[in-house]
């Protein structure tokens, strides 16, 4: 029984395969926060400490929209990704019924991050808001022809369109410009999560043609607990946080500077070199999943298997097993990843972006996330390669008891 | 060895998790998750499945420097645990849905996980003792404590159960164990017991099996006289040997109090009568436990009828499957469903299912 070598719970010894989750913080950025934590001061503040802090927001605003293809007057800090996506999708939806109240319609994928898509039950619950999930195929990607259909079928009461760049679980990136192009033949606009995205793949915001755009820190090297929402500055938005009105009155709280330095400088390296980490980063996760399946020949890729994917991503169907088994067994040898999505209490849940790509709740629940980053290394796909055959062998014998009811021990 | 401590998110589990630790094994925390409604993991506040229990095993298993996981067992535990519960009752028996999850959620479907996974032992935080014999025989014995003692609902594992099982907290005292919670830095040292019944969270158990078994009404009726004295919504609101909730208005000659004397599921009629009526001599019982090798032939010692029910001396007399007690003194309130757990002494020898009782 080697799978529980001594297990190294020292945080350096871990493999970390979970960089969707979270990922570790630059250096640089670790040291501009550090910096300024040491410094007193209120951006809102009209004297030289506050005038100083103001200075590490705004010029931190300034690299965030440079690096993302926007002005500066378009950022709104937030306290991360929750927080932007739900302020995009209710207060758009507020403002755009409030300008019209037959917009009433929300248009979304059905393979969301629970930001959005409970904010979209929020609003159908409490706000009277019809909201659409489009279906995705098999690899996770939005069927354009259904969103054609549904804006079509009454352009008029479309409040907004919210899709994300690519997903959390799978990776699938999504058509962006064509969702874009659909929505904005009726004046539609778009919200999109970028968060998996922002560091990934390219992403300008201009280019784009999005109104509203979704960021947080801890996916790019910064720190937890900060983002951004980048809205046009001639869409409306209704706030959700009342206050002080620091962010464009969009956005009321004392802003996080420290917070929002590392965001930034983390955002510049991060985008600044996506192109050869990109590279360097997908030929890891290529040669992970092909190590994998030749280990475990039955296991299967979800997601897009080509181009459309993000670099970082490998999520695996392990027919046979329980995924929690498997990160646990994992977990007990030091290589960190991730099933779908747990609960309040921690129980694992089937994943709804698989549930949607037509897996079925065995397969779904048979699944594991490996995401790798900035910081993996060859050695660490390597480390995941041995661990991987022995593990999925207990994993099924494991799934195999339960699947079988009773032991003998049971009698 | 390798260890999975089951962690309730009470102080008992935590104790015991921490005292496997100590004794040198590699020990993982894990939740079991049982309830299969996610709802109730939020408003449940008093059942052994909410988020605040959830978090309590999690806050125990930092402080004790152990990994956590929640295992999702709520199918299993519908299944095997809460779906006997309501048949039980609707057949007009009251079942022990503790010794049902120990027989078959905790030393089975957890069990099996466990060994699957490459662990070696499940340990968990009840009241009693094993002891092993130099041959690996283990045997299962009272806790230490007699007012804590929790071998009852343990009567229905088998010797390849206890072979796995681990019960840290068997030479122990409560108080202590609270003690030493608070002196290792577990939060819950203070939490209070847990009585009720866990997935029924406002303890209300006749409302709950009204929900499920609807409106049953029947006749309450007197065994002497054999007259009806009122009616009943369900018959699965009563229990053999119970006393209070009767509502019959006619009150008896002399002025004593009725019990429950018997219930027949069927034309769900209510049998009440005086106490002495209640007295039980002879017990049949089916699904015997043996938590050793089975005793053969006959066997004499003393049996527990209920979780905190005294002992009474009896004769135990085996027939394959089926199962004949014959109590030395007589017992009150016996009710069919409810375990006969046989000791010998402090050490349980077994357990059957008592199937029904007869006064003489
Ligand atoms: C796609 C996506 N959106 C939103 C979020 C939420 O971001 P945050 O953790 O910053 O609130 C996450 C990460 O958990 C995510 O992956």
């Amino acid at each position: 029984m080697s799978d529980f070598t001594e297990a190294p719970r020292v945080e350096g010894d871990v493999v970390y395969l979970d960089h969707a989750a979270s990922t570790p913080m630059y250096p640089e950025a670790v040291e501009v926060m550090t910096a300024r934590m040491a410094r007193t001061g209120n951006a809102s503040a009209l004297h030289a400490s506050g005038r100083a802090a103001r200075r590490v927001v705004e010029e931190s605003r300034e690299t965030v929209a440079r690096t993302v293809g926007a002005r500066p007057g378009e950022v709104v800090f937030t306290s991360g990704g929750t927080e932007s996506d739900n302020l995009a999708v209710k207060g758009l939806f507020w403002a755009r019924r409030h300008a019209d109240p037959r917009r009433t319609r929300v248009l979304s994928t059905a393979v969301e991050h629970h930001a959005v898509l409970d904010a979209l039950h929020w609003l159908a619950e409490h706000e009277g808001a019809v909201v659409e999930l489009l279906p995705v195929d098999r690899q996770g990607r939005l069927d354009l022809d259904t969103l054609r259909a549904s804006v079509d079928r009454d352009p008029g009461s479309v409040a907004l369109v919210s899709v994300m760049w690519a997903n959390n679980e799978v990776g699938t990136v999504q058509p962006l410009p064509e969702v874009v192009a659909i929505a904005h033949a009726h004046g539609i606009p778009v919200h999109t999560d970028a968060v998996q995205a922002v560091g990934q793949v390219p992403v300008d915001f201009a280019a784009c043609g999005v109104d509203a755009l979704t960021l947080t820190a801890h996916k790019l090297g910064g720190p937890q607990g900060v983002g951004a929402l980048v809205v046009r500055r001639e869409q409306a938005v209704v706030p959700l946080l009342h206050g002080g009105g620091q962010e464009r009155d969009v956005r009321s709280g004392t802003l996080d500077t420290p917070a929002v330095a590392g965001f930034a400088t983390a955002l510049e390296i991060a985008v600044g070199h996506h192109g050869e980490r990109g590279a360097r980063v997908s030929a890891l996760r290529d040669d992970l999943v092909r190590r994998v399946r030749d280990r475990v020949p039955d296991a299967t890729l979800n997601g897009d298997p080509g181009a459309g994917r993000l670099p970082g991503n490998a999520h695996l169907t392990f027919p046979g097993c329980e995924g929690d088994s498997l990160l646990m067994l994992l977990d007990a040898r030091g290589i960190a990843c991730s099933t779908g999505s747990a609960c309040s209490a921690g129980v694992p849940q089937p994943s709804h972006v698989l549930l949607a790509m037509g897996c079925t709740d065995e397969e779904s629940r048979g699944s594991l996330r490996l995401s790798l980053g900035h910081t993996s290394t060859a050695g660490d796909v390597d480390a995941l390669v041995e661990a991987i055959g022995p593990v999925v062998e207990r994993a099924r014998a494991a799934g195999a008891a339960s699947a079988n009811g009773y032991s003998t021990r049971a009698g | 060895m390798r260890v999975i401590a089951a962690m309730s998110g009470g102080v008992d589990s935590a104790v015991a998790a921490a005292r496997a630790v100590d004794a040198g094994h590699d020990v993982t925390g894990i939740h079991l998750a049982l309830s299969r409604n996610p709802q109730s993991y939020r408003t449940g506040a008093r059942g052994c499945c909410t988020v605040e229990d959830a978090n309590d095993a999690r806050r125990a298993a930092d402080a004790i420097g152990i990994p956590f996981y929640v295992w999702d067992l709520s199918e299993r535990f519908h299944a095997e645990v809460v779906e006997d519960f309501v048949s039980e009752y609707a057949a007009g028996r009251t079942p022990h849905p503790c010794l049902r999850c120990n027989e078959k959620i905790k030393f089975a479907a957890v069990l099996d996980r466990a060994l699957a996974l490459g662990f070696d032992a499940v340990a968990t935080g009840h009241y009693a003792r094993l002891v092993r014999a130099a041959d690996g025989t283990v045997e299962l014995h009272r806790s230490a404590d007699p007012a804590k003692d929790q071998s009852y609902v343990l009567g229905v594992l088998t010797s390849g159960q206890l072979r796995h099982a681990m019960f840290p907290l068997g030479d122990s005292r409560k108080d202590e164990v609270r003690e030493e919670a608070e002196r290792r830095g577990i939060q819950v040292a203070r939490k209070p017991d847990s009585h009720d019944i866990c997935f029924i969270a406002d303890g209300n158990t006749s409302g709950w099996l009204r929900e499920r078994l609807g409106p049953a009404e029947g006749d309450v009726v007197d065994e002497a006289t054999g007259s009806v004295l009122g009616r009943h919504e369900g018959a699965y609101g009563f229990t053999v040997g119970q006393r209070r909730g009767l509502r019959v208005g006619t009150p008896t000659a002399d002025g004593r109090p009725r019990y429950v004397l018997d219930i027949e599921p069927v034309s769900g009629t209510v049998t009440v009568g005086p106490r002495e009526r209640l007295a039980v001599h002879r017990l049949q019982g089916r699904q015997p436990r043996w938590c050793g090798p089975a005793p053969d032939g006959q066997v004499r010692g003393t049996v527990q009828l209920r979780a905190h029910g005294g002992e009474h001396p009896a004769v135990v007399r085996l027939d394959g499957e089926r199962v004949e007690v014959e109590l030395l003194e007589p017992a009150h309130g016996v009710a069919p469903g409810q375990a006969a757990v046989l000791y010998d002494g402090t050490r349980v020898v077994g357990s059957c299912t008592i199937a029904a009782t007869s006064r003489a």
